[in-house]
């Protein structure tokens, strides 16, 4: 079991309001992702329902209990943090029992589980190294390992995969989700990297200044974005807008449009344009396209399109894909 | 050529260094060579060559018994030291992990007492050691010494302490530890180098300590430093002897300085870059 709700949760330092009361109901079982911009107050977030932090008003419940005021290892919660945050004086293997030595598991016990944690992390040649002798995606797997053995009743972790290189984030991304279908217990994830937030979580919980934008799968908000905060921060490259003249003919004082909804031709479209920089990445190449009297705009085409610096191009929007705004930002549905 | 006068200034500062050395060590030099002369050859003025004689040693031990101001000086620096850390630990894990807004200031006010005067408080300090029945105690030096130096034991380990990544301890917090498992099996071993020269330093300042140790003593409980004084009286001076006594007070410090020069180094220069 592992059902959070948060009601009107409130963080305060000295005269900052960091949250200013967040409502948040997350199911049991589910993978509930937090992501926003640096500052956004994701972590803070994390850090007061791990209790961490104290709460300066509101209330935090997990399995229906009022754990506002509960100290951090009596929520029965774990953490991984970004930093990894192993003891560096124990072996992997006195890492990953710590918790269990702590609840006065007997030395069966403990064994027992270590044994398996390791094996289901592929530790298990490494159990009695150290942390420094090992490289970093094998350290965020022993910090994954201490918080299994725990069976808590929610995971949390708190940017686990920034330190990592790109190649590893990708291999460590699929292995938390797959984690996560084996255990099917529920898992709060802060990053602010939109690409883990999309391919890992079942509900997103998109944040901004400590206030939830919007909450919803990865499909809904890129599909349906509520405001144009959620459609600038997901997807990638970031979604263009359009406003004033250029944007009336759908009716709106701004309309956004995902560099993949843009169709590319060299003959004719709705607008012309000259080309920046192009990116090749293989299978896509990403034009930045200089359009007159509508600004730059960033254009997803085929990898093998024929452009380079200086061509000129022609754009045309896929209507159906278009993502109205109003004056206060909000969409127009 | 850069590299030929680099070779001579290299030559150049490396004898400046051996000379500035030899300047300090020389009083300490001089003490062993004196402790090896006759009375007659200390007396006669200034020798570099000793006739190499142990007899002050031998009557420095017979006369006056060495092993046991040895005995109180270990008892006593090592005894200040453990309980200065014993109430040291709590106190810097507090500072560095749990700061208030007058955390700072009640460091410096703690600095601060060790920039008085000792001998300003002398006679409070002697009527409440008398009251109590402390004077000439190893219980009583040993508490004295534990407040002399806690402000400096508890800076240091401050200093240390702000170098563990707090994360660690979160991790400790959310793995079930309590404040006494944190402080234990997290912070502590983590700190091990940073209290080890904590304790090293801490023993030799306790060990040098003369005033207090001179003050509050005078046969049970006096130490190397009371031993060293005892022989500037009442026959008048005796160069040879006083010098013997003081090597066999300085020796044993400054062998274990000696072979924890590196550990000590690294603790006071902590911190001093990153």
């Amino acid at each position: 079991m592992g059902k959070i709700i948060l009601k009107k949760v409130n963080k305060s330092f000295g005269a900052t309001q960091v949250i200013p009361g967040i409502d948040l109901t997350i199911e049991d079982g589910e993978f509930v992702v937090f992501v926003g911009p640096s500052g956004c107050g994701k972590s803070t977030l994390l850090r007061l329902i791990a209790g961490l932090e104290d709460t300066t008003s509101g209330t935090i419940e997990i399995d229906g209990k009022d754990v506002t005021s509960a100290a951090p290892a009596k929520r029965g919660l774990a953490m991984v943090f970004q930093s990894y945050a192993l003891y560096p004086h124990m072996t992997v293997r006195k890492n990953i029992a710590f918790p269990l030595k702590m609840a006065k598991a007997s030395p069966e016990v403990i064994e027992k589980k270590v044994t398996e944690a390791a094996r289901v992390l592929n530790l298990t040649n490494y159990l009695e190294r150290r942390p420094g002798q090992l490289s970093g995606g094998q350290r965020q797997r022993v910090a994954i390992g201490r918080a299994i053995v725990r069976e808590p009743s929610a995971f949390l972790f708190d940017e686990p995969l920034s330190n990592l290189d790109a190649a590893l984030r990708g291999t460590m991304r699929l292995e938390i989700s797959e984690l996560h279908h084996q255990l099917k217990t529920t898992m709060i994830y802060v990053t602010h990297d939109q690409v883990e937030a999309m391919t890992m979580a079942d509900k997103i919980v998109v944040l901004n200044a400590g206030n939830i934008e919007q909450v919803g799968s990865p499909l809904d908000l890129y599909n349906k974005p509520d405001n144009l905060f959620v459609a600038g921060f997901i997807g990638s490259p970031r979604m263009n807008f359009v406003k004033g003249e250029s944007a009336k003919p759908w009716n709106a004082p701004t309309v956004g449009i995902r560099p993949e909804h843009i169709r590319l031709s060299k003959d004719a479209g709705t607008w012309k344009g000259v080309v920046g920089v192009a990116e090749h990445l293989g299978s896509d190449t990403f034009l930045h396209v200089n359009v007159e009297g509508v600004g730059m705009l960033t254009v997803r085409a085929d990898g093998d399109f024929p452009v380079t610096h200086g061509d000129i191009v022609h754009l045309t929007p896929d209507d159906g894909r278009i993502h109205r705004f109003d004056e206060s930002d909000k969409a127009i549905r | 050529m850069a590299r030929a006068v680099s070779t001579r200034r290299m030559a150049v500062a490396t004898a400046a260094a051996w000379i500035i050395a030899l300047i300090i060590f020389f009083p300490i030099l001089y003490t062993v060579i004196t402790s090896l002369k006759t009375e007659t050859e200390a007396i006669k003025g200034f020798n570099l060559i000793p006739s190499f004689t142990l007899e002050s040693y031998v009557s420095v031990q017979t006369q006056s018994g060495y092993l046991k101001p040895f005995m109180n000086s270990v008892i006593i620096a090592v005894g200040s030291t453990i309980l200065a850390l014993f109430v040291a630990i709590p106190a810097a894990w507090s500072m560095a992990f749990s700061p208030t807004k007058r955390t700072k200031d009640i460091l410096m006010w703690m600095l601060s007492t060790k920039m008085m005067p000792a001998v300003a408080v002398l006679v409070p300090i002697y009527l409440i050691f008398r009251d109590f029945g402390l004077l000439d105690t190893r219980i009583g030096l040993t508490v004295m010494l534990t407040l002399i130096n806690l402000p400096i034991v508890v800076w240091m380990l401050y200093t240390y302490f702000r170098e563990i990544p707090g994360e660690i301890l979160e991790a400790a917090r959310m793995d079930g530890a309590s404040l006494f498992d944190e402080i234990v099996h997290v912070l502590t071993p983590m700190a091990v180098p940073g209290i080890a020269s904590t304790l090293l330093l801490n023993i030799i300042l306790a060990w040098n300590e003369s005033f207090w140790t001179i003050r509050l003593t005078t046969t049970n409980a006096a130490p190397l430093t009371a031993f060293i004084a005892s022989f500037s009286s009442p026959q008048g001076l005796f160069w040879a002897k006083l010098s013997a006594a003081s090597t066999l007070a300085i020796a044993p410090i400054l062998i274990m300085g000696w072979f924890s020069q590196k550990q000590l180094v690294r603790g006071l220069t902590f911190g001093a870059v990153k």
